[in-house]
Formats: C-alpha cells, structure tokens, sequence
C-alpha cells in the first residue's frame, strides 16, 4: 500500500534515513475471520499517523457513495473483490514505526479457504499478532492459526482480545479468555509475550490504555509490537550453503547460493553433502568487485573451489566436522493445504532448500485438524489440517532436525507443480536405506549354489576385530591365500584401504568411524551374497558398530576376536601409528587408552602372541567349516591323494 | 537481518537469491526493462546475482511516447551494461478495450504489447521490477506469481508461497511473473541507487520546483512538486512525505478499481 512510514509520537525519534538505522520487525495479524483483523490495522495506522493525505477522506467518500457506514477495515480493502465480499483473501503489506521499530504489518486473511494466504503472510513474520473477538472466544480458525504459527517457527505471539466494547469491558470475560488462549498456546510451545484487551473500532488499548480498561495494567498493542525482537541471528549456527547453481560464465567455475546460516572465508576447508567430497575454498567472488572479507548468513554468495569436483543445485556446502547429515529417509511435521488429502503411498515432488527430489511417504501418524479441541485421529492428512510423516527419497540429500538448524530443517511438498504443503523435519535417519518403492535390485544371472558348487564354499562375512597391531591384516591375508590356494574365491576388505577411495570423505570423528563400519559392512555383505568370503580387517572397536554390521549381513557374519594383548601390540607397531600417538601427534588412534571394547561374544577368539600365522589361518578356517561356510571335503580329498 | 549486513545487504542478498532462482527453474527468461529507476536497480541486481552479465534479455514493450530522456538512457546504457536489448512496439491505442479510461487504456497498450511479445519469443518467464509498497494491488503479490495463458492474473487463486520456496512451474502456454524487488520500497532504491551509484534519468530531479517521482508514458504521467535535486535530498523528502509515489500517475486514479483490472488483465 501506498502508506509510507511517519512517527507515532511527535517526540518518538529523530528522523532516520529510510529503514537502515532501525531494527525492523516484520509482524503477522493472524485470527478467526470476522474477528477484527482489518479494523486493527486501519486503527493501528491511524493513531500512528501513518495514513497518506487524503486516504481516510478517500474511503469514507466511497462508503457514502456504496450507502455503507465507514469502517476502519476499508484501508485495507483495497480490492474491489475483497469489498465485494467483505473479507481479506491475500495477504496486504503496510509499513509503519513504532517508538524504537520500523513495523511491517502483514494483514493475513482469516477465512479458512485462504489458509495458504495466512501462512504466505506468517511464513514472512518475525512476530504475531493473535485477535480474538471477546464475545465469541477462541474458535476453530484462532487454534488452527496458533498451530501454524508455531509450525512455521514464530515464536513471539501476542495476543489482542477485541471488541472489549461489545462485553462492557468485562475483566472477567477478558480473563476467561485471557486463560483459555494462554493455555492453548503454552502447550504448543508458544507462550504469549502479552494478552492486551481492546476495542480497535473505538481505540481503547491500541495504543493508550483507557478509562474503560483501567482494570488493565499491561503493554498496549502498540507497545507489544514494540518489544518483539527482530529474526534470530543465524551466524551462530553451523554453516549451511546450500547451492543455488554453478555458473561458469567464464574461466571460473562459481558455485552459487546463498548463506542459509554460519559463515565461510576463502580458505575454508569444506564438505559437499550428500556426497560427502571434501574441498578448499579458493575464493570468494563478487561483481563489480569480489568481498575481502568473511562472509555470513543471509549472503547471496559465489565461490570456487580449489579442485574439479562434482557439484551440483541442491547439494549443501558446510565445513568439514559440522556436515548436516545425508539421508533417504525423513520424518517430517507438516501442515497441507491441497483439496485431496495426502496418504500413505502417496507420489510426492519435496522440496527442502534448493534440492529437488521426488517421494513417496511411507507413513502418517498423528493426523489431526489442529482447529479442533480433541480432534480424532485420521489415517490421511486433510486440507488445513497437519499430521507426521514418514517420508522416503529417491534421491539423497543433505537437512537438519529443524531443532538444530532452522533453515535447512524445513521443507515442501509440491503436487502438479504448486505448493500444496510444508514442514519441519522432525528427524533425519542417516545411512537409512530408502524404502525400496524406486528401487529395483537386478537380480544376480547365477545361482548361490553354481557359485559355491564351483568355490566349494559358501558367501560370508569373515569380520576381523582388535587392536591396532593385534594381527588382523595378516591373519587375513593369510587366509585369503589359503582360501584361494584351495580354488575358493577371498576378497579382501581392509579398513585402511577402503578409506582411499570409496570412504575417503570420512574423518575419524565418532559419526565417521560409525559411517565407515556400515560401509564396510555392506560392501562385504554384497559380496557374501554373491558367493564370496569377504574378508574384513577393520579395528571396529565399538560393539555397537560391530552389531551393527552383524545385523546387515546377518546369518553369514562370522566375527574373529584377533585377542593379542595390548603391550604386544604396542610393541609390534607396524605401522607406526603407537610411537606417533604417544608423541601426541596422531589424535583419536584406538589401542592407548580403553576405547576398544572387547566382544563378549564371537565366533572365534584368537591370540596372536602365542601361535603361528599358520595355526591361527587354520583355526579360522575350521570355525568356517563348523560353521557351515567352508565345504570340508576339501581336507577329505587331500587325505585321499 | 543478520549481523553484519544493513538493510540494504539484506535487501539485495533477497533479490540475488530470487534472480538465481528463476534462472535454474525457468527455461527461457527476459528482464522487463522499463528504463525506471526500479527496472535499473534490477538490471543493477542481475549483473550482481550473475557476476557482471545479464544471461537473458532485456525486454523494452515501447509505447513510443516515454521521454527522449528515457530512449537516450536506454541506448547508451544498453551498450554500455552489455545487455541483450530486444525492442517490441505496443499496438496503437484504438485496438484497446474502449471501455477503460483513457489513461488505462492507454496504458493498456503496454499490457497488449506485452502479449505480443509472449507470444513472439516464447517466453515462460518475465522478470518485472514492481514493488509492494507502490500500489495496494501489487502488495498482494508472490514473488514468482503464475499468469494464465492470456497473461493474466488470477489474484482470488494464488499459489502458497514461503520460506523461499517458489511455485516455478507454469502450466504450457502460460508464463510466471518474477518480482525481485517486491519487498523493496520507494526509499530502499534511492538508497541503493546512491550506495551503489547506478546511473539515473535526470527526470527524476528537481527542476524549476518540480519532478518525476515515477515515470510512465509522457502524456500520462506528471511531475509533483518537489525541490529534490539530489538522491539525498529525495530521500529526505520521502521521509516526510504522504503524497502516494504514483500520484502523478494518471491511470491509477480515474476510477477506483482501473488499475486493479489493468493487472489483472496483465499490467505490471
């Protein structure tokens, strides 16, 4: 609207150039329809002196002329349509000050049809103001816009009880109110910053507290709006930049986005996620001339990198060590707002920062209409109504638990190409495998018994664990000769190894070593299930990991406790790694201290100090045959020759 | 806002990440370029978001009646911006709905001119630099806001829009306004044209008591009283003004509802 900003008082502040001085705060008027949304703002801008010349005189000019007394709701009204009806479908922007805040009010419609207006004006908000009618309470619309609210992360409400004059100002109505409102929004998380009775046809309480509310100590309107605090900072968070596109105008090659939270400086070491490629940033460029200095959240930024790597829109930057996580799966809090509901099976297009992917949601829980008290639970999410869902992806990518960051843990769903709802993550399931709906395995062209026919053995898991220098590697190299010596077919997987290329983005973080572990598992696990023995030397030093990796390959897991004692490994050290973490040089290196948690359980416990390579090679390979992977004919026909 | 950004960093980070994001989703883009002080500050905007070039054209719907100022900007500043100008005409006045009046259907001649062009490039999106806080239609606006196939606007149907999350996928035949600068005001592109020095057309300050607060087309549009010479004494006296910014604006003020149907037949 043409409303350009003036003081609210005479002595309020000196001028300041337009808007880059003070803080400005962005607020909502959210509520049930009819319940004096419009007739607030018209009042608020007129006691602020806000309106332009001739616009009051305007509209009552056309109020005579239509035979309708003047209603302050008719500023906003601007749209023939909207006064045909006598509602506000879309949300309208006006700007105004208070004493210390430049104020942009966005009037967000209240019917129930325009659902997806208010939560396009909220969305927008850093505060709210929630209007009640005192004669006819909180109704369906009130909880409904409260839930969103929260929903849509506002967390500074207040709320105004209008039409006061309507009850003859009755303190004790306004209280009943006042309770009813304030409990409702306090178990949503969502404590009032103010409950303010007024009358915003007649003023009382919009920015002077009357006669007629001198019952009332609190803040006005006016001043409620003047206390809320402008969006939270996001430079404290981790970063988040999540890429818009790569340009490549030139001879560079811009990775471009916008900061979402945290900050980054040429130099900065980085992860690319989902993928997990780690990189350096070379620089940081601008037009007409590139920033010198870090750059924060809320930046529209370009960078380049210091190697050629695959990136692409949507993937997520953030340093290495604080990488959000990469997942499949998701669940989410969601709010919809398409004619048909959503269900379980349904084909859906999400959307969570720059990142497009389709999905299919595998379950919903708690589905209810947040308008009602005590809503029942339904099995699909309505229009209007909100619920929990289960959602699994055809594609990787990068979020956050909405708790943690903000920015990258909402998201929207798209269907027929339109915004038909949105939510908060609730949690991501890292490493979850997708629900195979897109996913199709290609079967194998062999059977497991041609293979094990021709390998005299079956598919496994050989799973060496222990301490660094316990054994582990040789034990297994030793084996893998053996087995193929005897027409077998070994594979080798060693930890180390595997960290040069496919694990190669994992650090030794707790997460990483965690993420490697499952890696490893599975890679042998596929390779069990097509015949061979996969032989793992990795230290695993956690139970859990190796529980873990138990339960992916399941009945073929054969778990060896390479037991050597600790002073023996220390003393072997072939790699050098003890003297350099007793010189404090190599940091998170299990064997000195007690991070290696010895299996209670296994299939074969091994001490490597007091046997030879050889006898502990063949102790393995009859706890295979006890156990059903090795075919002992082998050692029959060998007494046979 | 965060920390170590002003009001005018926040604004432009909000307008670069718009401009990225209509490039990535839509196949064949143009810039509106109206040679205003708002169309400058977007082409402004676009060489930032897109690192010195604008990688779409600019699209001037000429009504043949702007200022001789405004054709010698747009020919010297076209070549010196390195833009992809293309010029289209708008059909004379008399091919226009007879029932506006005359300074709508005058203007109407733009909406026309615009169709034209549609149609003749093909385009799925146009980028426009309307703002909020000029017209109370326009503060209803998305920022990515679907048109239908003859161009218009559908104002009781619009698509959700939040958290930046943009509804890009215009059905075939019809094509998606872009508004960069719908959250900027009158003040924030003074501000920003000054902060940035981006080039301006004269007409815009005082002379001889009065200026252009908004430019249009010369029959139509009039200068109000002012004694601004300067983007710094213009934005003083924004800050005390009342006087709406398109006062001098013809076609906003015949009836109460003209430019409401201009938009939504497909005026900016």
């Amino acid at each position: 609207m043409n409303i350009i900003a003036s003081n609210l008082a005479s002595n309020a502040t000196l001028a300041t150039p337009n808007g880059t001085t003070r803080p400005q705060v962005r607020i909502v008027i959210v509520g049930h329809v009819d319940h004096g949304k419009s007739t607030l703002v018209g009042r608020l801008l007129h006691e602020t002196g806000s309106l332009p010349d001739g616009k009051l005189e305007m509209l009552k000019a056309v109020s005579a002329r239509r035979g309708m007394p003047f209603e302050w709701s008719f500023l906003l009204d601007a749209l023939q349509t909207e006064r045909d009806q006598g509602i506000t479908i879309d949300t309208t922007q006006i700007r105004f000050r208070t004493r210390s805040r430049d104020v942009v009010l966005i009037d967000a419609p209240g019917h129930a049809e325009f659902l997806r207006n208010m939560i396009t004006g909220a969305a927008q908000a850093d505060g709210a103001v929630l209007i009640i009618d005192a004669l006819e309470g909180v109704r369906d619309q009130t909880r409904r816009h409260g839930y969103l609210l929260h929903l849509l992360g506002v967390k500074q409400v207040a709320v105004v009880v209008n039409k006061m004059d309507r009850v003859d100002f009755s303190a004790e109505r306004f209280g009943v109110i006042r309770d009813e409102i304030t409990a409702h929004l306090t178990g949503l998380g969502l404590a009032p910053t103010a409950v303010i009775p007024i009358s915003a046809r007649d003023g009382d309480g919009v920015s002077e507290r009357t006669a007629k509310i001198d019952w009332y100590n609190g803040p006005t309107v006016v001043e409620a709006i003047d206390a809320l605090h402008p969006a939270r900072p996001l430079d404290e968070l981790a970063l988040r930049l999540p890429v818009q596109a790569i340009y490549k105008f030139d001879d560079r090659r811009i990775v471009a986005g916008r900061i979402e939270s945290g900050g980054l400086t040429a130099g900065d070491e980085i992860v690319i996620m989902p993928a997990g490629k780690i990189a350096r940033i070379r620089s940081v460029e601008g037009w007409p001339s590139s920033p010198a200095d870090a750059q924060g959240a809320g930046r529209s930024v370009g960078i380049t990198l210091d190697r050629e790597l695959f990136v692409e829109r949507g993937d997520v930057i953030a340093h290495v060590g604080s990488a959000p996580r990469d997942t499949r799966r998701i669940r989410a809090r969601i709010f919809w707002l398409h004619e048909q509901p959503l269900a379980a099976g349904a084909s859906i297009l999400l959307r969570l920062g720059n990142k497009e992917t389709r999905a299919v949601v595998v379950a919903i829980e708690k589905a209810v209409d947040p308008g009602e008290l005590s809503s029942a639970e339904t099995k699909a999410i309505a229009r209007n109504h909100v619920g929990e869902i289960d959602i699994s992806l055809s594609q990787p990518l990068a979020a956050d638990p909405y708790v943690d960051n903000p920015r990258t843990g909402r998201l929207v769903i798209e269907v027929n190409g339109r915004i038909a709802g949105g939510g908060l993550v609730l949690s991501v399931d890292a490493g979850q495998r997708a629900v195979p709906v897109d996913i199709v395995p290609v079967e194998s062209a062999l059977r497991p018994d041609e293979r094990s026919a021709r390998y005299r053995h079956n598919g496994a898991v050989v799973w060496l664990t222990g301490l660094p220098g316990s054994g582990k590697s040789t034990l297994a190299r030793a084996l893998e000769r053996k087995l193929f010596s005897d027409g077998g077919s070994p594979i080798l997987l060693d930890g180390d190894t595997l960290r040069a290329g496919l694990n190669g983005d994992l650090g030794f973080s707790p997460q990483d070593r965690t993420e490697n572990i499952r890696r490893l598992a599975e890679v042998a696990t596929h390779l069990a299930r097509n015949g061979h023995v996969a032989i793992v030397a990795a230290v695993s030093p956690l139970r859990e990991d190796r529980a873990a990796a138990r339960r992916i390959a399941d009945n073929v897991f054969r778990e060896v406790y390479v037991a050597t004692p600790a002073d023996v490994c220390e003393r072997r050290d072939p790699k050098g790694h003890y003297a350099k973490a007793r010189a404090g040089v190599l940091h998170g290196f299990t064997g000195i201290g007690n991070d290696y948690q010895p299996p209670e359980s296994v299939e074969l416990a091994i001490d490597t100090s007091s046997c030879t390579v050889s006898d502990a090679t063949d102790e393995i390979e009859r706890m295979l045959i006890r156990t059903g992977i090795l075919f002992d004919e082998v050692t029959d026909l060998a007494a046979n020759i | 806002m965060q920390p170590g950004m002003d009001h005018l960093d926040a604004l432009e980070a909000q307008s670069i990440y718009i401009f990225r994001e209509a490039f990535a989703r839509l196949k064949k883009l143009a810039l509106l370029w109206s040679l205003g002080k708002d169309s400058n500050v977007m082409i402004w905007l676009a060489r930032k978001a897109f690192f010195g070039r604008v990688p779409f054209p600019a699209l001037h719907v000429d009504t043949e009646k702007k200022f001789p100022e405004m054709y010698a900007f747009r020919d010297h500043y076209s070549k010196e911006w390195g833009l992809d100008l293309k010029v289209d005409y708008c059909p004379p006045v008399e091919a226009i709905d007879p029932t506006l009046p005359p300074a709508a259907r005058s203007a109407a001649r733009k909406t026309e001119g615009l169709k034209l062009a549609l149609n003749k490039y093909g385009f799925d999106g146009l980028i426009a630099g309307i703002r909020r806080d000029e017209e109370a239609t326009r503060a209803k606006e998305r920022v990515f806001s679907p048109r239908g196939t003859e161009g218009g606007w559908d104002v009781r149907d619009q698509p959700p829009e939040f958290w930046d999350q943009f509804n890009a996928s215009p059905p075939p035949g019809a094509h998606l306004r872009i508004h960069p600068i719908l959250h900027w005001t009158e003040a924030d592109i003074w501000a920003y044209t000054k902060r940035e020095n981006i080039p301006i057309i004269p007409l815009y300050l005082a002379k001889d008591g009065k200026r252009y607060r908004s430019l249009g087309d010369a029959d139509i549009t009039f200068p109000v009283p002012s004694t601004a010479s300067s983007i710094d004494e213009i934005l003083v006296e924004l800050e005390g003004t009342k006087i709406p910014e398109r006062a001098g604006r013809a076609l906003d003020h015949e009836t109460e509802d003209a430019f409401e149907r201009l938009r939504v037949a497909g005026y900016l």
